[in-house]
């Protein structure tokens, strides 16, 4: 335990990184035999790395992985194949009694503060379980989910109502408190903040930043929302379809998104100047995401890229036969898996 | 943060203590009148089943030495009269309302939580674990009753005992129970509050008894009483049959069985209504404390809140 403690995590080396991760649900036929007849193919090879008291934003539509990209990373469910890298070991080998003392460094905050509270507990009971879970109540248990209703500003003396009796952002507030009472090191936040109003969301933002400072945490940051991860976030990763399509740092990130689904959605951030907004280019994409149970071969955004439709016949051949890795050798700072890839200023 | 919001959460400071779960609990159900009432009431038969033997100068079985071979009305001797075959119907109802709670309490208590646990075990960990439980419980349910019920209650040496016909019957009674707790488990399993504690480290065993039961509380309480109703029916049925609490043992049901349904309106009334009111009584109580404890248990009833 000690030594786990003593050991200096440098920048350079992550606290938690997963590698190749790939996750496919089965699709079954009805009936009694339930044969396997096809997948789903939620996450499919994503390697990510998050290094000690940084943010890195998972950024994507409904529905494209990052959800399952979070879980899979906190190991709570077991990838198809890859591993996850946590303190020089692989978290998908473990048994779950080895992996109980590890839930402790990475823990999670959900996106429904409502869904995520059992609505049958107090504040209080809801935030000493993670502490009974591991057998540290009975030490200052009780002095420590005090300490942590007022850390993450709510009153203490609201630790006898039920989550029905909050508000959305106090809930969310009581999901974030849950999640510390471990003391973890990395914490995922699966979209923390798009249940809440926009008010709310700074609050419950400015919080998290406040925490990371004080407690040192690494953030997943999970979000569909570009605005808000460019507000907190260290570095991005751009997923489409169970696939990064780019990351670099914030900075690198947006002031030259090189992939064209970046672009399309960095193109649809609102900007607060008017005259800006009305003048800026906007990329529309057009049609929905292909199903995860089929994607497209080669590049699988090809079916919606706005580049892929000026590209010459040779050149679409490439992005249907050949699937893009993420390459840093193009005009732009980021990594782009995309074979045109180029830096557009969007924002 | 403003001068009037500091002085709000100091007021509070004063008013709000620190409560555990289950003193929340009770207070709330201390708030529901009929529930508290029906509690009193149901304290008071109780009492009246187990301290009253110890007091009444009579006991359940026949004395026709000492009394008469006729049956009297109620008297100040015999408040609740005596039967044609010299039994002191007061000291008769008290055993038989001891010997009818045993029975409908152990059948309560014991198929609720048998049939809970399955129900929810087999909700939350699915796949085959899910299958064989339902398996059993289909299996036990297309039995016919009364016919095990009889077997068993047959092969008994000496006559069937409260703890025999209670083992009997809570040996079927868990089966509702267990489909309905499985029904709302399979539904609660998927909410997020489920995978949270798992994200927490909590063990399967921590989930099912903290979370799920905790959430299916109303759907156990209803069937706890729905228990205790089909209990003391069943066991009356049973008794009826022969098969149930032999004499000189009693039980409601039996009392109410010797009473003939013509007592019901003759001279000998008492034999009949007195018994039966028991039952209405040990019913309506039961139902009415399960009530006030499933609205204690949920906090979104803000029926009795402040």
């Amino acid at each position: 335990m000690n030594a786990m403690l003593d050991t200096p995590q440098s920048a350079a080396s992550p606290v938690i990184a997963g590698k190749n991760l790939v996750k496919e649900f089965p699709v079954r036929s009805k009936g009694i035999v339930r044969r396997k007849i096809g997948a789903i193919h939620a996450v499919s090879g994503v390697s990510l790395e998050i290094g000690a008291n940084e943010t890195l934003a998972l950024v994507g539509e409904s529905g494209c992985g990052k959800s399952t990209t979070a879980r899979l990373l906190m190991n709570l469910i077991e990838p198809t194949s890859g591993e996850v890298l946590y303190e020089g070991r692989d978290l998908t080998k473990l048994s779950r009694s080895q992996m109980r003392p590890i839930r402790r460094d990475i823990q999670l905050v959900f996106q429904d503060p409502m869904a995520s509270l059992d609505p049958r507990m107090t504040v209080f009971e809801i935030i000493a379980e993670p502490l009974r879970v591991h057998g540290l109540f009975k030490n200052g248990g009780r002095q420590k989910v005090r300490s942590l209703i007022e850390i993450v500003g709510l009153n203490p003396e609201h630790r006898n109502r039920y989550p029905h009796e909050f508000s959305g952002g106090q809930r969310q507030r009581i999901g974030i408190a849950r999640a510390l009472a471990l003391e973890p090191k990395v914490l995922m936040l699966d979209e923390p903040v798009s249940a809440l109003d926009v008010s709310i969301q700074a609050g419950v933002i400015n919080l998290l930043e406040d925490l990371q400072d004080e407690l040192g945490l690494s953030y997943l940051f999970v979000s569909h929302d570009l605005s808000v991860v460019r507000h907190i976030a260290d570095k991005v990763a751009v997923m489409y379809l169970g696939k990064i399509v780019e990351e670099g740092t914030t900075d690198e990130l947006f002031s030259g998104p090189a992939h064209p689904y970046t672009q399309a959605l960095m193109s649809a951030i609102p900007l607060p100047d008017p005259r800006k907004e009305r003048a800026r280019e906007r990329i529309v994409l057009y049609g929905d995401v292909p199903s995860p149970s089929n994607p497209p071969s080669g590049c699988r955004f090809r079916t919606r890229c706005q580049l892929f439709q000026t590209l010459s016949e040779e050149e679409q051949a490439k992005c249907i036969e050949i699937e893009p890795l993420l390459r840093s050798d193009h005009a732009g700072r980021t990594r782009a898996a995309c074979h045109y890839a180029e830096p557009k200023q969007l924002v | 943060m403003s001068d009037t919001t500091v002085n709000r959460f100091e007021n509070e400071a004063i008013t709000t203590t620190e409560r555990s779960q289950w003193a929340l609990i009770t207070r709330r159900f201390f708030r529901h009148r009929m529930a508290v009432v029906s509690l009193v009431l149901f304290v008071l038969i109780v009492l009246f089943a187990f301290v009253g033997p110890w007091v009444w100068t009579w006991d359940h079985r026949l004395h026709p030495d000492q009394l008469p071979s006729t049956s009297t009305g109620p008297s100040l001797a015999h408040p609740f009269g005596t039967d044609a075959s010299g039994r002191d119907m007061l000291g008769a109802m008290m055993k038989a309302t001891q010997q009818s709670l045993l029975v409908a309490l152990v059948v309560a208590v014991g198929s609720t939580f048998l049939g809970a646990v399955v129900g929810a075990v087999a909700g939350y960990f699915r796949g085959a674990v899910d299958s064989i439980l339902m398996r059993v419980v289909d299996v036990l349910f297309v039995i016919p009753f009364l016919v095990i019920a009889a077997a068993i209650a047959g092969s008994i040496d000496g006559g069937s005992k409260w703890y025999h016909m209670a083992f009997i019957l809570a040996a079927f009674g868990w089966l509702s129970t267990a489909r309905a707790v499985r029904a709302e488990v399979l539904s609660l399993r998927e909410k997020e509050f489920i995978e949270a504690a798992r994200a927490v480290g909590g063990s399967s065993g921590h989930i099912v008894f903290k979370h799920l039961i905790p959430n299916t509380m109303s759907v156990i309480i209803v069937s706890a009483t729905l228990q205790i109703a089909f209990a003391i029916l069943s066991e009356t049925t049973l008794s009826f049959l022969g098969l149930g609490i032999q004499p000189p043992d009693t039980s409601l049901g039996l009392l109410i069985q010797d009473a003939g349904s013509a007592a019901a309106f003759n001279d000998e009334w008492y034999l009949f209504y007195i018994p039966g009111v028991m039952v209405i009584l040990i019913a309506l109580t039961i139902n009415f404390v399960g009530d006030g404890l499933r609205d204690a248990m949920d906090p979104r009833q803000t029926m009795v809140r402040r």
